[in-house]
């Protein structure tokens, strides 16, 4: 294998104009340094620009503004056939006029490499897919999921410097695209190559990256590990898309170095902060549904919603004319409240993340 | 053994249990035999009678007609002619065809509504239009050939003004199919390949253009069949170029040697039943399906002035070619004395209603008679074949397809044999000539009918009978309203089709009903091309009068008139 490659996006903008003349802002200047090896994944609701952005990686879509770095080079306006990407498509995309063979050595003839340097590097691919037995099918043949292991297997066999996936198992069904991820993630490690992948699923999205990016309307809005985009995220937004949220006001009563003491409704918190902030600032701030603990005498709620799902409970309680959503995991044996009810809950002070 | 003869007994059994079921709806009943007994007479009965009329002569049975096919080097060399020109027309017309399908599926161009509109003329137009319009161009006294060029002797009949006339009248047939095609090729494949490092060139030669060649075969076959099927072209413009369709005509009618003609009928019949019989089951079938799951997004079109130039100014140029050929048979026909003297004049029109209107008038009301009956009939049978299980259902279903295939002289020399004696004569009278026009369009209608048909799920007339309706009050009242787009671009497609139909009916045509096609053609053979012009505009009139006013009466129904053009 080849080194992997970093990406380096800066600046980049990408503005379409609309047949009525109007601009639209695709991607608006984002930043983006994507290590060697690195698995990034761009997560964000549809339209939000992440797939502008791989497709001007790839070189389907010339930037407005900025440069795409590919290890040291500036691709920004290289043809795709110029760049040492690969890509694997939503839709599979094969050659329907090729076997599996053909289809995985397309590329390598394109080069015109050397008849035996061909067979080894596809053979080793399909031994890696274990597709051995499928080199002879033609893609009407296959199921979504092997057709997708064969567009996988095409992207890898070139060694690129990036691999990169256009919402890749958006097409397969729940029990294969879990499979498929984690096939992914392995063959990812296995070679070490750079990789960008774009879904909007975010179960998927924590699953297989090393980085998160966040996009909104053209925007990064946050990048980080999964535990930090879910933990400490930067923004509403991101709070609100990754998992679920409960966002409430509170008031900084006092900080101290990295802690400080919060109100919430009345009742007083020690937490982490990682940003700065003045006494009496107001702020908001971000509690997960299993951040919330029943039975703690901090406030008073009423129960709104009281849904059992066997391995957790799940109640939405009003607190001051706020809907509050709980997640209380193991229900087996406790006492289960019921709508119309009232109970006592608290926050758990590591869960609290203020924004 | 015994497992074949259970499977056997219950094959039988279910047979006439669903005979059974229907026999007890008499409504359907009636209309399953109307339909059985329609194709037998008015497709099967005629084939037939040519096939017989071929092998058996005074002497009995006998394959002489045929040796005499191969021997006579007049005849071997007709049927070489008509493969000849069917071949060379297939492939330019391919050519041309994919050039345009291109440019519209690629090419980031403008006026991509014209390559639309060039291609549904011919479809709108009497066959002859562009024959008649390349003698106003080339021939003796044509305006480039004698009016720029000076030429005395020019001579635009044979092989190339009939090549060029063919190919410029059914290159949109290789268009329509193609762009297609083209179009519904997944532009992720091709960026995938271009991905995977191949340069625009490299895509289109291993990618695109090998994924279109079923289609390019498809579109060859089906040019393949109109050019040996086509009548009128060769008849206007083919001089000693003689095909079998005209052969056919020159054969049976010209030297009442009806045991050669029908000789010929088979072999024609033969030919083209063969290459279609191929296009429908082989090579359609290996169309690729290109796109797989969630339709991906819309092609990047190419903007590379070095592609884009070159392929635009020739389509351009074809397309204002067309345009002007179109275009010159109403300039023609107020010109004076084309050629010679080009002050503009009423003569010719003066001619047309001194001569007589008759012609047009019977072609009007007859196409007006057949459009209602046809477009009815195929609906029904177009239901009857996707809703209903009965025996001869398959036969219905492949004979109607099949008569796309039979060629209109074949289906002429066939009504003319069957129907001249008793106990039905019809020859020369109004009946037989709308039941060719029926029979000529109906086809059409039924495929948009079964295409339309095959969109709507059957429960839900099968909610209207469960409610109640009879199987009568369930067609007019639920599959008719939910197929209406189809309905009517089968009216109008019958209308067109009858108003400009030439092969079949220059066989039934007599002095009671005469037909405007029938007219136009008689005025070239004079010579009086300005004549000709003057019935042909008449004709193209008409035409465009009755398909609006047709699509102004739809849309105070509701009915958008684009639902007409699509499906035509």
């Amino acid at each position: 294998m080849k080194t992997p490659k970093r990406v380096l996006l800066k600046n980049l903008n990408k503005t379409f104009i609309t047949s009525e003349n109007n601009q639209v802002v695709a991607v608006n200047n984002i930043d983006l340094d994507i290590q060697p090896g690195e698995f990034v994944t761009m997560l964000g609701p549809s339209g939000c620009g992440k797939t502008t952005t791989l497709r001007m990686i790839a070189g389907f879509e010339m930037p407005t503004a900025g440069q795409v770095f590919i290890g040291e080079e500036n691709v920004a306006s290289k043809s795709p056939d110029k760049r040492d990407t690969a890509m694997v498509f939503q839709n599979y995309a094969l050659f329907p006029h090729m076997n599996v063979y053909d289809n995985i050595a397309y590329g390598l003839k394109i080069q015109k490499r050397p008849k035996e340097e061909v067979k080894e590097r596809v053979g080793r691919i399909l031994k890696m897919m274990k597709m051995e037995d499928f080199s002879k099918r033609v893609p009407a043949q296959m199921s979504g999921g092997q057709q997708q292991r064969v567009s996988l297997a095409r992207a890898l066999v070139m060694e690129p410097g990036v691999l990169l996936f256009d919402e890749p198992l958006s097409n397969l069904d729940a029990k294969l695209r879990i499979h498929m991820r984690d096939e992914i993630r392995r063959i990812q490690k296995t070679v070490g190559i750079t990789s960008v992948y774009v879904t909007h699923d975010q179960e998927e999205a924590m699953a297989i990256s090393d980085k998160v990016v966040i996009m909104n309307d053209g925007n990064i809005e946050q990048a980080g590990t999964p535990q930090e985009i879910y933990q400490h995220p930067v923004s509403e937004f991101v709070a609100t898309f990754i998992g679920r949220a409960n966002i409430l006001d509170a008031t900084i009563v006092s900080v101290k170095d990295k802690k400080a003491i919060i109100e919430i409704f009345g009742v007083e918190y020690e937490v982490n902060i990682l940003k700065e902030y003045e006494p009496n600032q107001k702020v908001r701030v971000v509690i997960r549904p299993e951040g919330v603990v029943i039975n703690e005498n901090k406030h008073e709620v009423k129960v709104d919603k009281s849904i059992y799902m066997g391995q957790i409970h799940e109640y939405a309680v009003e607190l001051n004319g706020l809907l509050i959503e709980i997640s209380d995991s193991n229900p087996t044996g406790k006492r289960l409240y019921e709508t119309g009810e009232s109970m006592m809950i608290g926050f758990d002070q590591n869960s609290i993340h203020v924004l | 053994m015994s497992k074949f003869r259970k499977n056997f007994k219950l094959f039988v059994k279910t047979e006439i249990d669903t005979a059974k079921k229907n026999f007890r709806d008499p409504i359907l009943t009636v209309a399953i035999l109307g339909v059985i007994a329609i194709v037998f007479l008015f497709v099967l009965f005629p084939l037939y009678n040519i096939f017989k009329q071929s092998v058996i002569t005074g002497d009995g049975f006998t394959l002489r007609n045929y040796f005499r096919i191969f021997e006579n080097p007049n005849l071997s060399k007709v049927l070489w002619n008509t493969l000849n020109l069917g071949f060379f027309v297939s492939v330019v017309s391919t050519l041309i065809g994919f050039l345009f399908a291109y440019a519209s599926a690629y090419l980031k161009i403008k006026f991509k509504k014209l390559f639309n509109a060039i291609a549904i003329l011919p479809m709108i137009s009497p066959p002859f239009v562009i024959a008649l319009s390349t003698i106003l161009l080339f021939g003796r006294n044509g305006f480039i050939t004698r009016g720029l060029f000076g030429m005395r002797e020019a001579n635009v009949y044979g092989f190339h003004g009939l090549a060029l006339v063919q190919v410029l009248t059914f290159f949109p047939v290789a268009y329509l199919l193609l762009v297609g095609l083209l179009k519904s090729i997944d532009p992720s494949v091709e960026e995938a390949a271009r991905d995977l490092g191949a340069s625009r060139w490299e895509v289109f030669k291993t990618i695109t253009l090998p994924l279109m060649v079923p289609g390019l075969a498809n579109a060859f076959l089906l040019v393949f069949i109109q050019s040996i099927a086509d009548f009128s072209n060769p008849m206007v413009i083919g001089g000693n170029y003689t095909t079998l369709a005209v052969q056919i005509y020159l054969q049976g009618i010209g030297n009442y040697d009806m045991s050669g003609a029908t000789a010929l009928a088979v072999v024609l019949l033969m030919i083209s039943i063969t290459v279609f019989m191929v296009q429908k089951y082989y090579v359609d079938k290996k169309t690729y399906i290109t796109v797989t799951g969630k339709a991906s997004r819309a092609r990047e079109l190419i903007d590379s002035k070095k592609i884009v130039r070159p392929i635009y100014a020739l389509v351009l140029a074809i397309s204002i070619f067309v345009g002007v050929l179109y275009a010159l048979v109403p300039i023609g026909s107020f010109i004076k004395l084309w050629g010679i003297d080009y002050s503009f004049s009423l003569d010719h029109y003066r001619y047309v209603f001194d001569l007589g209107t008759k012609p047009i008038f019977d072609t009007t009301y007859l196409a007006m008679l057949a459009t209602p009956i046809s477009g009815v009939l195929a609906m029904i049978i177009a239901f009857l074949i996707i809703r209903k299980r009965f025996v001869g259902r398959g036969f219905v279903e492949v004979t109607t397809m099949m008569a796309l295939a039979i060629p209109g002289t074949v289906i002429g020399l066939g009504y003319v044999l069957s129907y001249n004696t008793r106990p039905l004569v019809l020859t020369g009278t109004a009946t037989i000539l709308i039941i060719a026009f029926v029979m000529r369009s109906m086809p059409i209608g039924i495929r948009s009918g079964m295409a339309a048909l095959q969109q709507i799920d059957p429960s839900i007339e099968e909610a209207a009978s469960v409610l109640g309706a009879s199987s009568a009050k369930v067609f007019t009242s639920v599959t008719i309203p939910m197929i209406r787009p189809a309905f009517f671009s089968g009216l109008v497609y019958t209308f067109i089709r009858s108003m400009t139909l030439v092969s079949t009916v220059i066989f039934l045509i007599s002095a009671r009903y005469n037909l405007l096609t029938a007219a136009v053609m008689s005025q070239i053979d004079v010579g009086k091309i300005g004549v000709a012009s003057a019935y042909s505009t008449v004709l193209i009139v008409i035409v465009m009068a009755v398909v609006w006013l047709l699509q102004f009466v739809l849309s105070k129904f509701g009915i958008d008139s684009s639902d007409l053009e699509r499906n035509a």
